[in-house]
């Protein structure tokens, strides 16, 4: 198997105290995100997400233990322009990322700050502003746009960079229904279409139902790694962390304990209407 | 309210005025305000006046946008009027009015200052109108590229120009916010004396401020993460080029000036 593109070892992070005690973010997160996966992690409010995030890219760097971003350790002050390079960071609002007055001009600034020369960031900005789904607004001035539309031009902004992995802290914290889709949909493309490794820092479970890997966090701790069929199935566990699991495997759930043989995996609700069924039949 | 603000307002077009290179622009209008300042009788005003003419008329930027521009300067103008008027004592006298003479020479010079004043914001006003700010930004940074030689951080103020200018409907539309927060909650922005009313603005400003540094934190970041490092080693999506145009533009107005020296100089007209 190739190297992982983000690796952390027993990585520990905490914030300076502001009142009291310093405030513990991380606590020996060991954690390897393989090329090409599409990773969710889920935890609630303040459980340390935002700041793993942060790690996978030297933004913040870890007190304790080592990350490695595609070989390179991001404590060498040397590599920062490498690691930016290699993981892009989409954050929660998208009127905080944007630099420019113009869409194409904000998604060159990349390349631009990369030294690239015109007639590829050309090229680039285009082919970015295609994948998101907004070459028509090319020309448009950002504060015009909707909550989604300008989350997909930040995403675009970073896509333009050719990062090998995306990480995205609550993209779509921020946004309507309809700017959630939209964005969730570009995300789910990048990585199934352009085979970005993606990382979504999340807590919607069902923005979690998508990945190809679910890691669990709560207090600075992973407590949960795996599919998200495996880990849905711990539902005491995700209960006890004030997660809640999806509608089916919360009624799946809720029949087992009433005394029925039901499986626990069934994320759609074709699948878990397909269990209840065949549960039916064979009593 | 807030609507109104114009800072460096922008009418996109195609004519040949907003094509020119933003560099072209603003060169000529260095020369046009030297020109306007060097004339110095009738025939010298007359040609400066001609060629703004034809500007603004290939600009299709209409007369009526020029002087809805001038509102805010009015006073200035009827100010340096009036004391030029008064206060200019030569030619014959025309009129006395107790102890105001106003003289044929005091009439001229009022004329000429206030023209001078009216050209002088009339040209200034043609280059915003037609040119987008970034464009404006850019040239400014190229022009001012010798300066980088003594150490002056050209590329960081054209950048922190561009980003305020990008953050202007933002923060507008968060004071809206803020505002329409604080009414809903029974503050009072309009009514009062002018010290009720700033003390009005204090809670405006205290969270418009906080979030204004908490944009500005999470931009560097992101800035960052987009690998900003400084101007070294900058490309550009679009290479500012001089054109064909842009190199006859700019000698019509170095012609320009030299007339203008020349009629001083030799005919002082």
């Amino acid at each position: 198997m190739s190297e992982p593109i983000v690796k952390l070892e027993q990585v520990s992070f905490s914030y300076p105290a502001v009142e009291g005690r310093p405030h513990t973010a991380l606590k020996d997160v060991t954690l390897e995100v393989e090329e090409g996966s599409f990773v969710a992690v889920l935890g609630h409010n303040g459980c340390g997400k935002s700041t793993l995030a942060k790690h996978m890219n030297a933004i913040l760097l870890p007190l304790g233990g080592k990350v490695w971003v595609a070989g390179m350790d991001t404590a060498d002050e040397s590599r920062w322009l490498d690691v930016h390079r290699t993981v892009g960071m989409v954050f929660q609002n998208p009127d905080n990322q944007i630099v420019a007055n113009v869409v194409e001009e904000d998604v060159a600034f990349a390349p631009e700050n990369l030294g690239v020369p015109s007639p590829e960031i050309r090229r680039r900005v285009d082919e970015a502003l295609e994948i998101v789904g907004m070459s028509k607004y090319a020309r448009h001035a950002p504060h015009r746009l909707s909550g989604g539309q300008k989350q997909r031009v930040a995403i675009a902004g970073v896509i333009a960079m050719q990062p090998r992995c995306i990480v995205m802290d609550e993209p779509t914290a921020m946004l309507d229904p309809v700017g959630r889709e939209e964005v969730l949909k570009t995300i789910r493309r990048l990585n199934r279409e352009q085979h970005t490794t993606v990382v979504l820092i999340t807590h919607h479970m069902d923005e979690a139902a998508m990945a190809d890997r679910l890691v669990v966090m709560d207090h600075g701790e992973v407590i949960a790694d795996g599919t998200p069929r495996t880990v849905f199935q711990k539902v005491e566990l995700l209960r006890s962390v004030g997660l809640t699991v999806p509608d089916t495997v919360e009624l799946l759930y809720e029949l087992r304990q009433a005394g029925l043989d039901l499986p626990l995996d069934a994320l759609s609700v074709e699948e878990c209407a397909q269990a209840i069924c065949g549960c039916l039949r064979s009593n | 309210m807030l609507k109104d603000i114009t800072l460096g307002q922008f009418f996109p077009g195609t004519s040949l005025v907003h094509r020119l290179d933003p560099r072209t622009k603003l060169l000529c209008v260095v020369l046009y305000i030297a020109a306007l300042f060097t004339a110095a009788g009738w025939v010298s005003y007359a040609v400066v006046f001609a060629l703004l003419a034809v500007a603004v008329g290939i600009s299709r930027i209409g007369v009526k946008a020029l002087l809805r521009g001038m509102k805010p300067v009015v006073v200035i103008l009827v100010f340096t009027g009036a004391l030029n008027l008064f206060y200019t004592q030569t030619g014959t006298e025309l009129v006395h009015l107790g102890f105001l003479h106003i003289t044929t020479g005091g009439l001229e010079r009022a004329f000429f200052m206030v023209t001078r004043i009216l050209m002088l914001i009339s040209g200034t006003f043609l280059l915003t109108y037609t040119t987008s700010p970034i464009a404006l930004t850019d040239g400014l940074e190229h022009l001012l590229g010798p300066l980088k030689l003594l150490k002056v951080p050209v590329h960081d103020l054209a950048m922190m120009m561009s980003i305020a200018l990008r953050f202007i409907p933002t923060l507008i539309e968060e004071t809206d916010k803020i505002m329409s927060a604080q009414k809903a909650r029974g503050a009072d922005f309009e009514g009062g004396s002018l010290l009720d009313k700033a003390r009005a603005m204090v809670p405006l400003m205290v969270p418009l401020f906080v979030s204004a540094f908490r944009r500005a934190d999470e931009l560097a970041t992101a800035m960052e993460c987009r690998c900003y490092h400084g101007g070294e080693g900058r490309t550009r999506l679009k290479q500012l080029r001089f054109q064909a145009a842009d190199w006859a533009v700019l000698a019509l107005f170095v012609a320009l000036l030299a007339l203008i020296v020349v009629l001083k100089l030799r005919f002082r007209v």
